[in-house]
């Protein structure tokens, strides 16, 4: 029994920080949120680090690790507000990818040449898995509309999930393909931005196809449940990342700032409340490596696992930056302060793939409900 | 990262499983099981762990000369959970084992550590706690029991509160003020009380529950001889520390095994109970708090997994163990509060009504769990610990 991190992830961990500093300090990451400015050539930085194929084997083209250091790396990138498409092209793409034959595309995506995304939910805005957002299908041109597309606006490659008459179906496009309309949504998280996308007839390469859910262990069904539990894996990670270095920053200013002749953190009535987002980010913290560990492993209990750890983290992401907020007085509620970006990716962590009572749904299905 | 048992944790696991199932007491957990009293309760726990300490399941991490297996603590780990998880009886030298005896270990002489060790794994000897007293709760440092220097002994006077086991007891981890013109906290000096010398008494202290779990002890003119000072006379606080330290950072095991069981028999709850014609387990309600819980009891456990692997790697506790005591406290509130909400008008009765849900079992853990957010450290107390030694916050003025 063994709950820590190698050394090699540690190392992973600090270089995945220090190039955050380096090139995302908070002020960058601030005007590229107000801007839209995602600079195209820092993504060529992450793929000469080989974190753009992180977990796709060597003889595909990746750097061949497991999903524990894509988790490492992840949140450390959540840390940072980093606003590129890690989650979209790197989590989620490159698994839907992994099971097509299309060597070239997959190649191209990890080699961090070309960006890809994922577009899942449909208009309903829900991710779900069995069944599937609906698409229509002749064989040749897909129709479909998709909302919540992560990262739309820099991908160049748009990985498709849906049901089609029963069956259920992943398809690539090109986001500039004919009869292929896309447009940026105004998020409230602008370090993270979602698009729509609408196929009307676009030409489409189908990558797999099952005609029916079956639960079969390597199923499409099952890859697309994989899918959803690694999203979720990560966004808790990111969510503890993001929440841990907003308690980083108010536990700065409590220090630091004075009010009636003494530092503000040594009221209790401020120090309790971060010891109890202190609390809540290390047992959050517990369940998002638990469950990064069981989704690398492929453990049974990783779809519970993953859920629960994303609907708590996300939790106490949005509470944590809540209290720095409260805790930082007047300044908290500028434009001009960070803390605004770190609450608005925790809420965009906690809205995107199911809130909290989505998820304890689904987890009590698998705690109370009989399996057949 | 890996949660599994290696090959020599599995087999260790194992031969316990095995062992417990051949030396569980005849009907014990069954309905047939009738908890023996008085004298006869005693000897029972007494054997109890004997069998436990002659199966080689006790004092793991210890040294082999007190009767210890000089092991890892894992092995110790898994005999929590596994204790845990067959409800079996608990051994009767909770205090000595958890608090007596690492403090011993660690300031102890060799002539007390002889002495007491291995009577405390045995279960032979039955210790009991003298820190809180009535005036001197979360401000332990405050503390007025006298113990006076007189030749080659101490008299003590005073009186003490909150002692488990002390009913029972034959020897008691006592703080006591030698000196009082100082500073509080330097004038305390640590003693092992022979709880059979004339001049203790110990009354039963009834709790909310109507159980009465803990004890007041009485001290009046009680001699205590000079070699019975653990550690030096005047640092009674910092061994005092190393016993609380003692204290929280053992039961995270045994609190997550019991956790764990508690929630098994939520959900068997839930799903027994008949509400609007199926079960509770289906209201959606219901199911929010119980796959909450669920989510607490795991980041829990994966909380406490940390802060043990953080410990073998480094030999200091990270700040992870810190919250774990605090955390399990306000959930066990939460999940007893919850089967009350399952039960519905039902939650009502106690034990002793033929119409009581599992004769108000519940009703008395619901209760009872009013004190884990004040006993071993109030919530109050451990916050400013976090906030101070953990987060780095300025000190907060008391």
């Amino acid at each position: 029994m063994d709950f820590a991190f190698t050394e090699e992830q540690e190392m992973l961990r600090a270089s995945a920080r220090q190039l955050m500093a380096e090139r995302y300090p908070i002020e960058r990451v601030a005007k590229i949120a107000d801007e839209a400015g995602f600079d195209r050539t820092e993504w060529d930085a992450v793929a000469e680090l080989g974190w753009t194929g992180i977990s796709v084997p060597e003889d595909r083209g990746g750097a061949g690790l497991s999903f524990l250091e894509e988790m490492v790396v992840a949140e450390e990138l959540g840390r940072a507000l980093y606003p590129g498409p890690y989650l979209s092209s790197v989590v989620m793409a490159t698994h839907l990818l992994r099971i097509g034959h299309d060597a070239n595309e997959l190649r191209d995506v990890v080699a961090g040449d070309r960006i890809a995304t994922v577009a899942w939910a449909g208009e309903d805005g829900r991710f779900d898995t069995n069944p599937a957002p609906k698409v229509g299908w002749d064989g040749e041109y897909l129709s479909a509309v998709r909302l919540f597309v992560p990262d739309i606006g820099i991908a160049d490659l748009i990985v498709v999930v849906g049901d089609v008459d029963g069956g259920l179906g992943v398809w690539t496009v090109d986001r500039e393909a004919d009869r292929t309309r896309w447009r940026e949504l105004s998020t409230v998280d602008t370090t993270r931005r979602m698009g729509e996308v609408v196929f009307q007839g676009t030409p489409s390469h189908l990558v797999a196809y099952s005609d029916a859910y079956s639960p079969r262990p390597h199923g499409l069904l099952r890859h697309l449940e994989a899918l959803r539990d690694r999203a979720l894996a990560a966004l808790a990670v990111e969510a503890v990342g993001v929440a841990s270095r907003a308690l980083e920053l108010t536990l700065e200013h409590a220090r630091t700032r004075q009010q009636f002749g003494r530092p503000i953190g040594s009221f209790q009535a401020v120090s309790h409340s971060l010891a109890q987002a202190f609390l809540e980010v290390e047992t959050a913290r517990s369940l998002a490596y638990w469950a990064a560990w069981a989704v690398a492993e492929g453990e049974p209990e990783a779809g519970p696992a993953a859920a629960a750890a994303k609907a708590r983290a996300a939790e106490a992401a949005v509470d944590t930056c809540e209290r720095a907020i409260q805790a930082h007085g007047g300044i908290g509620f500028t434009w001009e302060h960070p803390l605004h970006r770190f609450y608005k990716r925790a809420l965009g962590i906690a809205a995107f793939m199911g809130w909290g009572g989505e998820l304890r749904a689904r987890v009590a299905a698998d705690l109370l409900d009989e399996h057949p | 990262m890996d949660f599994r048992d290696s090959p020599e944790e599995a087999q260790f696991r194992a031969r316990l499983r095995d062992w417990l199932a051949a030396n569980l007491p005849h009907n014990w957990g069954t309905e047939e099981w009738r908890e023996p009293e008085g004298d006869a309760r005693v000897a029972f726990y007494k054997d109890w762990s004997r069998k436990l300490y002659e199966g080689g399941f006790i004092g793991l991490t210890w040294p082999k000369r007190y009767g210890g297996h000089e092991a890892s603590i894992i092995l110790q780990a898994i005999v929590l959970e596994e204790l845990g998880r067959a409800e079996a009886p608990e051994h009767i030298g909770l205090i000595g084992i958890g608090m007596a005896g690492p403090t011993i270990l660690a300031h102890g002489t060799d002539e007390q550590k002889d002495r007491f060790l291995r009577n405390i794994l045995t279960g032979q000897e039955v210790w009991c706690q003298g820190f809180s007293e009535p005036d001197a709760g979360s401000d332990l440092a405050s503390l007025q029991t006298r113990a006076v220097g007189a030749g080659d002994e101490y008299i003590v006077t005073g009186q003490k509160v909150w002692s488990s086991f002390a009913h029972i007891a034959d020897w008691c981890i006592l703080v006591a003020r030698t000196d009082g013109s100082g500073d509080k906290h330097a004038g305390l000096t640590y003693f092992l009380m022979d709880m059979h010398t004339p001049g203790v008494e110990v009354r039963p202290l009834r709790q909310i529950t109507g159980e009465a779990e803990f004890n007041e002890i009485f001290m009046d003119g009680v001699h205590i001889p000079a070699d019975m000072v653990v550690g030096r006379e005047g640092d009674g606080w910092s061994v005092a520390i190393t016993t609380l330290m003692n204290e929280r950072a053992n039961v995270g095991f045994a609190l997550l095994a019991r956790l764990d069981v508690a929630f098994r028999r939520l959900v068997a709850l839930a799903k027994s109970t008949s509400r609007n014609g199926s079960r509770a387990a289906d209201d959606p309600l219901v199911r929010d708090k119980l796959a909450d819980l669920w989510a607490d009891l795991q980041a829990f456990r994966f909380t406490i997994y940390r802060a043990f692997s953080a410990l073998l790697k480094t030999g200091v506790p990270g700040p992870e163990g810190s919250v774990g005591k605090l955390f399990w406290s306000e959930t066990n509130q939460r999940l007893t509060k919850t089967a009350l909400e399952i039960e519905g008008a039902f939650a009502l009765l106690g034990a002793g009504s033929e119409r009581a849900v599992e004769n108000g079992r519940w009703q008395q853990l619901q209760l009872r769990s009013r004190g884990n957010t004040i006993e071993a450290g109030t919530s109050e107390i451990l916050r400013n610990i976090i906030a101070e030694r953990v987060l780095g916050l300025p000190k907060s003025s008391r």
